[in-house]
């Protein structure tokens, strides 16, 4: 039964040299040539690539292992099972969580977070009540609060931002009041690639007995998390950020709220008896799992992480930082560029605006170069008003990025100036 | 898919140097366009004679396709009615969203004049909704003005 324990292989102690070439090898797609040109994907902050470890694991489910879970005593439905009960320990393992009691499987961190809006808000939340977010959040974690906001009559307030990007902790901190109940942060800006002082923020807010939710999705494809030293309530992340599947992400939350916490969904799999009159719930965390899981997706998740695993989460993160810095000062040295978000602590995402050149026309010259950015708002309209912008172009590195990347960028938006003088 | 078949030279002079840009004061009618994803707003004024667009002007910001088309369309409605406004719009509408073989093949794209500068705009899908939001607003500045009886 348990043919399948080999896959959960313990994470290298070792960190092997960075050969990104030898990384990008393992995707697939990049050996795509878009508009008769090389690919290069500078668009991870908004979906990852899949290295072939996942497309492979994903595969060997589908075409070896899948039948529904928790249900058949059929060997199939065990094998399946298993896996996707493994997929959820190396999940554990990888942030450090206590328990894969904690470990709830949703669609991505939009689901995660309204879960908790939905179960633990809707039942804590009251009027007059206060939840503290920042004006750097992803719409993610803001609309959901939103909604809460409405449905209960508690207010939401959001800390300010310095014009370099970063939090100003003071208005954090001065914005904690009684009434605060939540704060929900994100860990890393998907807009600017400014890093939050979340562990300071914790502190704050335990400190006033405030628990603290973290929007973990452009955090944990770009540097090791520990929950536990982190000592956050809810963490949440999605798969396809973090060269896994879409549709699959994880709520982190501790399990004393959980075990609190009133299901959200209704259905199969969430309960362990049901009458007409009245059912008996299922345990954590199956009991915030209604109806057939995305198994395969879990399963392309758990590969996901242990390749990043045998890449070495820190290795990454350097290798991207050294690829930030490059790009920094190389279009920072471009006549007309400008850096929006110059955080001292930043991940691997590089937000800028080109002197009389919208960012839609950047991305579709680029485009035509085979370079692949984001445009726009970033799905964090209050910080693109913060600093008055409608929209920026936004480039972001993954582990299969090199330094030829980003020349072939300098190169595209040289060719930018050139299309619009 | 050829840069340059957007990106044509009429579009990038219209986007460098934009006809009837501002604001008409007074104005019969307004109208704010806003594509958020875009972040492209566009704000209308018009002034009608009778039946007939007298004036219009347009001022915000978008990108080269939205700014470009425009001013393109302000040159090309200034002066018509509301019927043959309506038949250009669909005409435009056919020109942007016609795919391939289609590409400018519709039975008014010989009236189209300059606005088949925005032929290539079809190639770029992801680019239509720039390319119409002008249009939009000016449908929605001449729904809400007053329509007058003409005399005529």
């Amino acid at each position: 039964m348990s043919g399948n324990a080999a896959a959960v292989r313990e994470q290298s102690i070792t960190v092997p040299p960075f050969d990104a070439v030898a990384v990008r090898a393992q995707f697939p797609i990049l050996a795509r040539q878009i508009n008769g040109k090389p690919l290069v994907y500078l668009d991870s902050a908004a979906s990852s690539q899949r290295p072939l470890a996942v497309l492979r694991a994903v595969e060997h489910y589908e075409t070896a292992l899948h039948a529904n879970v928790h249900r058949g005593v059929h060997s199939l439905s065990q094998w399946a099972t298993d896996a996707y009960e493994q997929a959820r320990e190396i999940v554990r393992r990888h942030l450090n969580a206590r328990s894969t009691r904690e470990i709830v499987f949703v669609r991505g961190t939009t689901e995660a977070i309204n879960l908790v809006a939905n179960s633990w808000g809707r039942s804590q939340i009251k009027a007059g009540d206060e939840i503290l977010i920042t004006y750097l959040e992803h719409h993610a974690n803001i609309v959901p609060w939103q909604m809460l906001c409405a449905a209960t009559g508690a207010r939401l307030r959001a800390a300010p931002v310095k014009p370099n990007g970063e939090l100003d902790l003071d208005g954090l901190r001065a914005l904690l009041s009684a009434s605060t109940r939540l704060v929900a942060v994100a860990h890393v800006s998907n807009a600017l690639g400014t890093i939050l002082p979340v562990q300071e923020i914790v502190h704050l807010a335990h400190a006033r007995g405030i628990p603290v939710l973290l929007d973990g999705a452009q955090a944990v494809p770009h540097q090791s998390v520990d929950l536990q030293a982190l000592d956050c309530d809810f963490y949440a992340f999605s798969g396809h950020k973090v060269y896994g599947p879409t549709g699959i992400g994880v709520l982190y939350a501790r399990e004393s709220l959980l075990a609190a916490m009133p299901p959200w969904q209704g259905g199969g799999d969430m309960i362990l008896s049901v009458g007409i009159e009245r059912s008996t719930y299922n345990e954590l965390p199956w009991r915030f799992e209604a109806g057939t899981p995305n198994i395969s997706g879990a399963i392309g998740l758990g590969a996901a992480l242990q390749f990043l695993q045998s890449l070495g989460v820190e290795a990454v993160a350097a290798h991207e930082h050294g690829l930030l810095q490059l790009a920094s000062e190389r279009l920072a040295a471009l006549p007309g560029i400008r850096l929006v978000g110059t955080a001292s602590h930043k991940a691997a995402v590089l937000s800028f605006t080109m002197d009389g050149v919208h960012p839609h026309d950047i991305g579709t010259v680029l485009d035509s170069e085979g370079i692949a950015i984001r445009t726009g708002h970033h799905c964090a309209m209050p910080i693109m008003e913060l600093f008055g912008l409608a929209a920026t172009a936004r480039a972001s590195f993954g582990c299969y990025n090199s330094a030829e990347d980003v020349e072939r960028l300098v190169e595209g938006l040289k060719k930018v100036r050139q299309v619009f003088g | 898919m050829e840069l340059k078949e957007l990106y044509r030279d009429v579009i990038l002079d219209h986007n460098r140097s934009p006809r009837n840009f501002g604001r008409l004061e007074p104005s019969d009618s307004q109208a704010a366009g806003h594509n958020p994803l875009c972040g492209d707003k566009l704000n209308l004024t018009l002034r009608l004679q009778g039946d007939r667009v007298e004036d219009l002007r347009f001022e915000g910001q978008g990108c080269a396709i939205s700014t470009a088309s425009a001013s393109l369309m302000t040159e090309a409605v200034k002066g018509r009615t509301r019927a043959q406004i309506a038949r250009l719009y669909e005409d435009v509408h056919t020109l942007l969203t016609a795919h391939g073989a289609d590409a400018g093949a519709g039975a008014g794209a010989a009236d189209l004049g300059k606005l088949m500068a925005l032929a290539g705009v079809a190639e770029f899908p992801a680019r239509v909704k720039c390319a119409s939001l002008c249009w939009h607003t000016l449908n929605a500045a001449l729904e809400r003005a007053p329509v007058t009886v003409s005399t005529e």
